[in-house]
């Protein structure tokens, strides 16, 4: 044994500084840039507003004198709680619904569950006005099933409600049934070989498997019912929310300070949701380390029926609502005409923005899809897979998962205080197409984000190791391996940021220019201007050109799987 | 002894320190590896040996300490601008290329014509026993082959220094056998110098030129595998490698152990009269056969379980000296068909000195 290969020196010796490769610098510059770019239409927008509502009209900073005029008025104050009160019951509802919902297609042997699936992401194909539309053809004051109410108006609590309920239904189902499906069969069996009953395991095993999922779902819901615009604009009649306030401060009366104080009302809760919601996902992780065996529900026939029965119902409702949309969109003139003709499309001849707006609409959300999944995959790429720099991918991850904080409307008025100043270099995408794509893709950055992230994290981290060994530079690796073998989280980031981009009303409200106005924005102008058929054709429009995309999406994935990703047949 | 001191280190490590927030992976760890050689790193789970081999390739740089290759100072370059190939456990190839892409990924930027890249992916495929599978995707070969095509992508560029981390962790147990022996007789052929960091013993053991066992982020032994297995420098070695039985026992004034009522003779010089330590022998060389009357470090003991292992038992030997301390013995079949030995019997053994290693059991 030699002694001479276990030397020791007694030395101080100075901390190794690694040396950065090419790779590392363009990496991080790279990484730096999408981070500072998130700062500026994020974070300098969000400030710009919160400053504000700390100003008086002649911009003078006047402490909390906004806030203290806003708790001072009864009916501002009112609208609060009015927003607290709509989004807890629409929470407990689209909870409860979703739920079992969510447990008849994966719990059950319940049959068409591919229909049922399909019908349940009806409503994310349409704008959150369309609800508020067929609710007035249902049961408004020339409503077909008026009398159902027993005398209540559906222009209120009600109607919100329900629209409400309508349109987040899928979001909720799509984490219930993420939490449903992350279930390990061994528990049930071990329940049932200790002679369990149905019940107690349903509460002891069930429940407590997707509790996570369950607050998860509750936090989503409740936020966007809280921050939601569209549908309380449609069919709130002269009940106040807190959305709506911030649009008649700021467009109704040019009070953009008292606009801001009411953002940063609405802001509170959500922010307050989102802190939770992350605590709460933080533990579900250390839940699911263990490996697990798959469930694979029996028949059971009661049961089964039983769920069949609810699931119609529930899809009936949904269809009921697109489908009345699309009724009112065809008839000539309701309730006195009831033949069927186009004129409701012929936007042209109504205002509201017309076709042009429509087609905004298409080339706006094309843009958002195209430019949005490039600077978010490659953002989520560069913060997962650099080497070292651990605080700015650390800043990097919080500045890419705030936006889910940020109600569209707050977003979308935090953009006119900061782009609208003409001392803003900025300034020049003020009243363009341009501002329109960068609120979407801000606004939705951080669902894709945390897709893109989930994709790369499901790569083998040594892919770059091997690679940097091999000297080649990460380009290659990214261009080579990294995107192909991403290609399907790739098409849907870009999907989600289509069709979001497509629907939203909330971010865009403030936003559109004349020459700019949006399909969703049409749908809201032309409603409260009284043309609600026209209304309904055009969030008509968006939903085909959302469906189209959707199957579009779906034949392109299948194709594109099929030429990039032949090493997954084999 | 089987390292010429003479020879110039391929690799030198000195003072290396790791420190991931408060804890110390590496502690001043300093190492040589020579031209062509074939080193273990072996230790238990967070023992440290990853760490090092990360900090080499230069993935996980250290916080403290050089790291020289060949005479150039490496210790603080990004991994692309050293000089290794490396295989990982994972295989980590890339999925959506072919084995003869995968191969021939390092070749690529590097200005050889397509012709030639195409005959040294061949050449390389020969050497790793896998020729025309080329045009396969990584997901229809078996784990070992797998293995092989992320072992000839490592070798394509020519490295001056072979990294494996794991390399046959994942792969079942025959598959293991086999590709152990072929990256051993590969490694000979090519000469090239090669790390590998396990935590199989058997592994170590079969395949290194030196091993290097780690525990706690330090280094508790480096030597020949026969070194490693015969002279165990720490009771850790000692217990980590092989079965070793530890019987507590008393340093007597002339050097002798006194165990329960015997009297061991094991010629330590290192401890003093009154030490508490523990004598260690492995079970192979624990001896019931041609005891003489004379003999010393006989002790009479009780059989109290046999196990049937194939090729031998393993006896648990109690009472006596060993008292209440089950030691084990590894008895050949045909002692046991000479000795009759049985459950419940008493049997004279043998404790040869020259087999006995004797560690302090202070802290123990």
């Amino acid at each position: 044994m030699s002694d001479a290969a276990l030397t020791s020196h007694i030395s101080p010796q100075p901390v190794v500084k690694p040396k950065l490769s090419r790779d590392d610098w363009i990496m991080r510059a790279c990484m730096v840039g999408i981070g500072s770019l998130l700062v500026i239409f994020i974070v300098l927008p969000l400030y710009t507003m919160l400053s504000k509502s700390v100003e008086n009209k002649a911009e003078e900073f006047i402490g909390l004198a906004n806030f203290n005029e806003y708790f001072s008025t009864p009916a501002l104050f009112q609208s609060a709680a009015n927003s607290l009160s709509i989004a807890l019951i629409s929470t407990f509802v689209v909870i409860s619904v979703a739920f079992v919902y969510g447990y008849a297609l994966t719990r059950t042997c319940m049959p068409y569950k591919w229909l049922f699936k399909i019908i349940a992401v009806i409503p994310l194909l349409t704008p959150s006005l369309l609800g508020g539309i067929s609710l007035v053809y249902w049961f408004g004051n020339q409503g077909v099933a008026k009398a159902l109410l027993l005398g209540e108006t559906i222009y209120g609590p009600i109607g919100i409600t329900i629209g409400s309920s309508y349109w987040v239904f899928p979001h909720a189902l799509m984490i219930i049934i993420t939490a449903l499906s992350i279930t390990d069969a061994r528990l049930y069996e071990a329940a049932d070989a200790l002679r369990t009953t149905k019940f107690r395991t349903f509460f002891t095993v069930t429940l407590p498997g997707c509790k996570y999922g369950l607050t998860s779902a509750a936090f989503v819901v409740f936020t966007l019912v809280f921050t939601d615009f569209g549908v309380p604009k449609v069919i709130g009649g002269n009940y106040n929310m807190l959305a709506t306030d911030v649009y008649k401060q700021v467009i109704g009366q040019q009070n953009f300070q008292m606009g801001a104080v009411v953002s940063v009302v609405l802001l509170v809760p959500a922010i307050l949701a989102f802190v939770v919601d992350q605590i709460v996902q933080k533990k579900q992780v250390a839940m699911l380390s263990a490996r697990a065996v798959p469930y694979a529900p029996k028949p059971s026939a009661g049961r089964d029926m039983s769920m069949l029965i609810f699931c119609s119902i529930v899809a009936l409702v949904i269809v009921g609502m697109l489908g009345m949309a699309q009724y009112a969109a065809l008839v000539k003139f309701w309730p006195y005409n009831l033949s069927l003709s186009f004129s409701n499309y012929d936007f042209d001849v109504m205002d509201g923005g017309g076709w042009e707006a429509f087609w905004n609409s298409l080339e706006m959300a094309t843009y958002t899809a195209i430019i949005g999944t490039v600077v978010i995959f490659y953002g989520s790429y560069l913060m997962e897979k650099g080497r070292g720099f651990d605080v700015g991918r650390k800043i990097f991850h919080m500045l890419a998962i705030l936006p889910l904080a940020v109600p569209g409307l707050v977003l979308g008025l935090a953009y006119i205080f900061f782009f609208n100043n003409p001392a803003n270099p900025f300034h020049f995408v003020y009243g363009t197409i341009g501002i329109l794509v960068l609120v979407s893709i801000s606004h939705f950055y951080t669902v894709s984000h945390l897709t893109a992230v989930t994709a790369l994290k499901q790569m083998d981290p040594e892919f770059e190791s091997v690679s940097a060994s091999l000297k080649a530079p990460f380009y290659k690796t990214f261009f080579r391996v990294t995107v192909p073998v991403c290609t399907p989280a790739i098409l849907d980031v870009s999907m989600y940021l289509f069709l979001n981009a497509m629907t939203t009303v909330s971010a865009v409200i403030f936003l559109y220019s004349s020459d700019t106005t949006l399909a969703s924005v049409a749908v809201m102008n032309m409603d409260d201007a009284g043309d609600i058929a026209p209304a309904a054709a055009m969030a008509m429009m968006i939903a085909y050109t959302c469906a189209g995309v959707r199957i579009m999406h779906s034949i392109l994935s299948r194709g594109l799987i099929k030429h990039t990703q032949a090493w997954r047949n084999h | 002894m089987s390292i010429d001191n003479a020879k110039k280190p391929y690799l030198k490590i000195k003072n290396l320190t790791k420190r991931f927030g408060k804890f110390t992976a590496l502690d001043n760890i300093s190492l040589d590896i020579f031209e062509s050689e074939f080193v273990c790193f072996l230790g238990p789970s967070g023992c440290g040996k990853t760490t090092l081999l990360r900090a080499i390739a230069g993935l996980d740089i250290q916080t403290l300490g050089s790291i020289e290759q060949n005479d150039t100072n490496i210790s603080g370059l990004p991994p692309a601008e050293r000089d290794f190939g490396i295989v990982f456990q994972s295989y980590a190839l890339f999925p959506n290329l072919t084995v003869n892409k995968n191969v021939g990924y390092g070749l690529e930027n590097r200005k050889i014509p397509r012709t030639q890249i195409k005959s040294r992916v061949e050449e390389l495929l020969e050497l790793v026993g896998l020729p025309e599978q080329g045009s396969k995707y990584p997901a229809q070969l078996s784990g070992g082959q797998q293995q092989r095509i992320a072992l000839a992508r490592a070798l394509a560029t020519s490295p001056g220094l072979l990294l494996l981390d794991e390399p046959l962790s994942a792969l079942d147990a025959r598959v293991r056998d086999r590709l152990r022996g072929e990256i051993k007789s590969l490694q000979r052929r090519l000469g090239v110098t090669t790390i590998m960091v396990t935590h199989d013993q058997e592994e170590a053991l079969t395949m290194a030129d030196r091993i290097v066992v780690m525990d706690h982020g330090l280094i508790e032994q480096v030597g020949s595998p026969e070194e490693i297995y015969s002279q165990p420098k720490t009771a850790f070695v000692a217990d980590f490698i092989g079965t070793m039985n530890f019987i507590p026992g008393i340093v007597t004034v002339n050097g002798a152990v006194t165990v329960g009522p015997a009297v061991i003779q094991c010629g330590t010089t290192t401890f003093k009269a009154g030490d508490k330590i523990f004598v260690a022998i492995r079970p192979e060389d624990i001896n019931a056969q041609d005891i003489a009357v004379d003999d010393n470090n006989v002790i009479e003991v009780e059989i109290r379980s046999l196990e049937f292992m194939g090729s031998f038992y393993r006896a648990t030997l109690g009472g006596g000296a060993f008292a209440n301390s089950d030691v084990y013995a590894d008895f050949s079949i045909n002692l046991m068909r000479r000795k009759s030995v049985e459950v419940g019997n008493k049997l004279p053994v043998r404790l040869p000195s020259n087999f006995i290693q004797v560690y302090t059991a202070n802290g123990a």
